[in-house]
């Protein structure tokens, strides 16, 4: 075997990877459970690639053969069904577990020098992810599929002067037809791989700098020598075995909550798999309720909540899509003195609290009807997004800070 | 820190116990993904055993039935045809059907379960054409020892009335027979024999 | 960082009440396991319902799934005597002519417990639902799907009932009880059990894998269990290392 590792190492830089990436790796010794979601991602994306090709060794993706094909795999397919729940749930997943990812960068300050970069292309993964997820809903040719992707490709429509050009060409139609579903399914096959070669830049940025930690602590800025090296930060210890075995762990915990909801109720109450998506798409009936999948919801309560203004709609769009560019500039909005949450003082804490609280009620109300009293909650969930972002430069310098620690704390 | 002793035996147990579970737990997640590949059951539903109707079925009559997307033949075999199947074999490769071309219970003189009825897949063992039914007796075209069988038009490969091939063409087996059944003695189950569907 | 976690989870509480929305439903008592329900509803419906309603997503074979045999399938279930026993169970009704006669084309039933919200209790609330509606094509209207085009199918079995409507105070109409004025071959009782195994069986169709999927589940749930505590175990012994 050492023979066979020798020749490869001749030819292949193996045992260097290994050395550098995981077994001589050192991460800082203190994560906790927030760091379990970055392995669980490229789990779950592993997840969706693998029963994604599977599906489409049986879907059909043309308007009339789309929606039987899907019935076709639930039904007629030796286990289509399981691949099928693994990655309608799979999807939902990913973004249980990208949004808890980001929500760790977000309290540590993973997005602090000399992690920019790091955040930045954790932003366009996000973005693909969303892109994907879009396309991919198309597929199935229900109901919902069908009039969501109108409603959003409509979005493009707004835009002045070249809207309705722009839409019909991104569509391949004047309406959504068959020519959108085909070429939906080949930007849903294509990006996943974009994905996969975007992660792989995203781990190479992280190896470069090294890992944050809970307490914000640059470990490689502290005393040198541990158990394992002498060279290797103090508070290190090697990715592998300790890491390896950790989230060996943490996919079995995962795979126990994700398999619960495949096996015992894979449409999650309508959340997972909509009510709507059981019938077949008819451009000659509109649901009474076009919402996104829920992952979408709090950016489509945003879109929605921004009114008309001087004839067009399309400042909703620029307000949705502002939403997320705002995260790119992330790194250089925080002000603050220290990294982690744990240093960092009440403003910043009740912010954040407000934040996520934010998110979650926009999401609420994008999954519902527009009503007048909706719509000014919307409004008021949308200015706060923005202020959190906005304000940041001012009141993460004027928040009072704890001293940080020299050592990273258990 | 000091270095303590690090129970060893204790780590390689526990790595073979999580690597087992792990193993073992892989293996089952595999199944799916391989048993996915296997014909659905829409497949299985085109492919179900086909059932034809021989009453009217007159003797020397060929008559066509698919089955799996494949041309079957129905022959009601004469008294002649069934005496010179037993009387001329030196001119064929497996006169005694040797080669498993048929269900156990076909491996007789007349590849069939009952003599006078022959069911057969009409696809020359050679390259996969139909071969044409020729019960006719010495033609000119087949020769005076021709005493009716099956000739295939593509490389001129023939059979004889129980689908045993001949020395000296090209192809190299005698005919599938399917698993067949008689539901009846006028209705006939091909794809499935007593031991159930094929 | 406990605290945080305990606010944020209170953000949580609205999402508990979104899915339930329209008139209330009533219990169809959904059994899965009810093997002699399930053949049952599947005798109403190939008898009642295939006429204009397709199931074609299902196959006649799968029946076997709650006890029927092939035989059994072969003789009382499947009329149409030219298909095979793995064939789909759709029907022969042109949609266009179909649309003509009923306003709608009767819609396919295979995915209508997954499509409409309650499930199988909409379908058994919708069969209970019809009542006597001169303004409508038919003669009925039902609770639950006002102004259906859909005629009172099973009204000899259930008999012809009439609404008590009452007016709420922004003008809306909507049915207060219903009342068998005119009576079927069944009691309501017995009724009710056709509609409970109607929905019964409808649910069944949805999804077939249904109770399969759950069984396995348990299965899978034991194993993960298993691998779970000997992987922590596994961690627990290597991060003593860690100090």
């Amino acid at each position: 075997m050492s023979r066979l590792i020798e020749w490869i190492d001749e030819r292949y830089p193996l045992t260097k990877v290994w050395r550098e990436h995981l077994a001589e790796y050192y991460a800082p010794k203190n994560f906790n459970f927030w760091y379990f979601f970055g392995s669980l991602a490229m789990l779950v994306l592993v997840n969706q690639i693998v029963t994604g090709i599977w599906l489409t060794m049986n879907y059909k993706p043309d308007a009339n053969l789309a929606f039987g094909s899907v019935e076709y795999i639930m039904r007629d397919v030796n286990w289509g069904w399981l691949i099928r729940y693994l990655h309608s749930t799979g999807a939902s997943f990913f973004f249980i577990v990208i949004y808890l990812h980001m929500f760790r960068g977000l309290i540590y300050g993973s997005y602090r020098k000399p992690r920019e970069l790091l955040w930045i292309i954790g932003v366009i993964i996000y973005l693909a992810m969303m892109a994907t997820a879009f396309f991919g809903y198309l597929l199935p040719w229900g109901q919902m599929s069908y009039w969501g992707a109108q409603v959003i490709v409509n979005l493009f429509a707004a835009i002045p002067v070249i809207g309705d050009d722009l839409s019909v060409w991104i569509r391949g139609d004047y309406v959504i037809s068959d020519a959108t579903l085909n070429r939906f399914f080949a930007f849903h096959y294509l990006l996943p791989f974009i994905l996969a070669a975007l992660v792989f830049i995203h781990i190479v940025a992280l190896h470069k700098v090294g890992s944050n930690n809970p307490d914000g602590i640059e470990i490689k800025k502290g005393p040198k020598g541990n158990r394992w090296s002498p060279d290797a930060p103090a508070d290190g210890i090697p990715f592998h075995p300790y890491y390896t075995v950790k989230d060996i762990m943490g996919v079995a915990g995962f795979l126990i909550v994700f398999l619960a909801v495949v096996f015992f109720m894979p449409e999650m109450g309508g959340f997972f798999l909509e009510h709507p998506n059981f019938e077949p798409a008819n451009p000659l009936k509109t649901p009474e309720h076009i919402a996104p999948v829920w992952y979408f919801t709090p950016f489509y309560a945003m879109l929605r909540a921004v009114p008309s203004f001087a004839g067009t709609q399309v400042w909703g769009v620029l307000v949705m899509g502002a939403s997320i560019v705002i995260l790119f500039f992330l790194p250089w909005l925080d002000k603050s003195p220290v990294k982690s949450i744990r240093y960092k003082g009440p403003i910043f804490k009740i912010m954040i609290t407000l934040f996520v609280i934010d998110f979650l009620v926009l999401g609420y109300l994008g999954m519902k009807p527009a009503t007048p009293g909706r719509t000014l909650v919307a409004q008021i969930g949308t200015i706060y997004y923005f202020f959190f972002f906005l304000a940041m430069p001012i009141y993460s310098k004027i928040d009072k800070t704890k001293p940080v620690p020299e050592r990273v704390t258990q | 820190m000091s270095s303590e002793g690090v129970d060893l035996k204790k780590r390689r147990m526990l790595i073979t116990a999580t690597a087992g579970v792990g193993a073992v737990g892989a293996g089952f997640a595999l199944v799916p993904f391989i048993s996915y590949w296997q014909p659905s059951a829409r497949a299985r539903a085109l492919g179900a055993p086909e059932e034809a109707d021989i009453s009217k079925l007159e003797p020397g009559a060929l008559l066509r039935v698919k089955w799996r997307g494949k041309v079957c033949w129905i022959v009601h075999r004469t008294e002649e045809m069934l005496k010179n199947l037993k009387e001329h074999t030196d001119h064929l490769v497996d006169p005694n059907s040797e080669v498993p071309q048929q269900p156990d219970y076909c491996k007789n003189w007349h590849r069939s379960i009952k003599p006078e009825y022959w069911v057969a897949i009409g696809i020359c063992t050679h390259l996969g054409c139909s071969p044409t039914y020729r019960p006719d007796v010495a033609p000119p075209d087949l020769g005076a020892d021709w005493e009716g069988g099956f000739f295939c038009p593509c490389h001129g490969s023939k059979f004889d009335m129980a689908g045993r091939v001949y020395k000296g063409v090209p192809a190299p087996t005698n005919l599938v027979v399917p698993p067949h059944k008689y539901l009846s003695d006028t209705r006939i189950l091909i794809g499935e024999d007593a031991g159930g569907a094929a | 960082m406990k605290r945080l976690i305990a606010i944020l989870s209170l953000a949580l509480l609205p999402f508990a009440g979104i899915a339930s929305e329209g008139p209330a439903l009533e219990n169809a008592n959904i059994d899965l396991r009810d093997q002699a329900s399930l053949q049952r509803g599947a005798k109403y419906f190939v008898n009642y319902c295939m006429g204009c309603h397709s199931i074609k997503f299902f196959r006649y074979e799968r029946m076997q799934d709650f006890g029927l045999t092939k035989e059994q399938i072969k003789e009382n279930l499947l009329f149409d005597k030219s298909k095979k026993v793995g064939a789909v169970m759709d029907i022969n009704l042109p949609a266009a002519a179909a649309a003509e006669w009923f306003g709608t084309a009767p819609p396919d039933l295979s995915l209508t417990a997954r499509r409409r919200h309650g499930g199988g209790d909409w379908i058994y609330t919708y069969l209970k639902g019809f009542y006597k509606d001169d303004s409508r094509p038919f003669g009925v209207n039902n609770t639950i799907f006002p102004n259906v085009g859909m005629p009172h199918v099973l009204v000899e079995l259930q008999g012809v009932q009439e609404a008590e409507i009452e007016t709420d105070e922004h003008g809306n109409k909507h049915v207060k009880s219903l009342k068998v004025v005119e009576p079927g071959k069944l009691s309501p009782e017995e009724y009710d059990q056709v509609a409970r195994d109607l929905a019964n069986f409808l649910t069944w169709v949805s999804e077939p894998v249904k109770l399969k999927r759950q069984q396995l589940g348990i299965w899978v749930m034991i194993f993960l269990a298993i691998f779970f505590v000997v992987s922590y175990l596994l961690k627990k012994e290597y991060w003593k290392d860690v100090h």
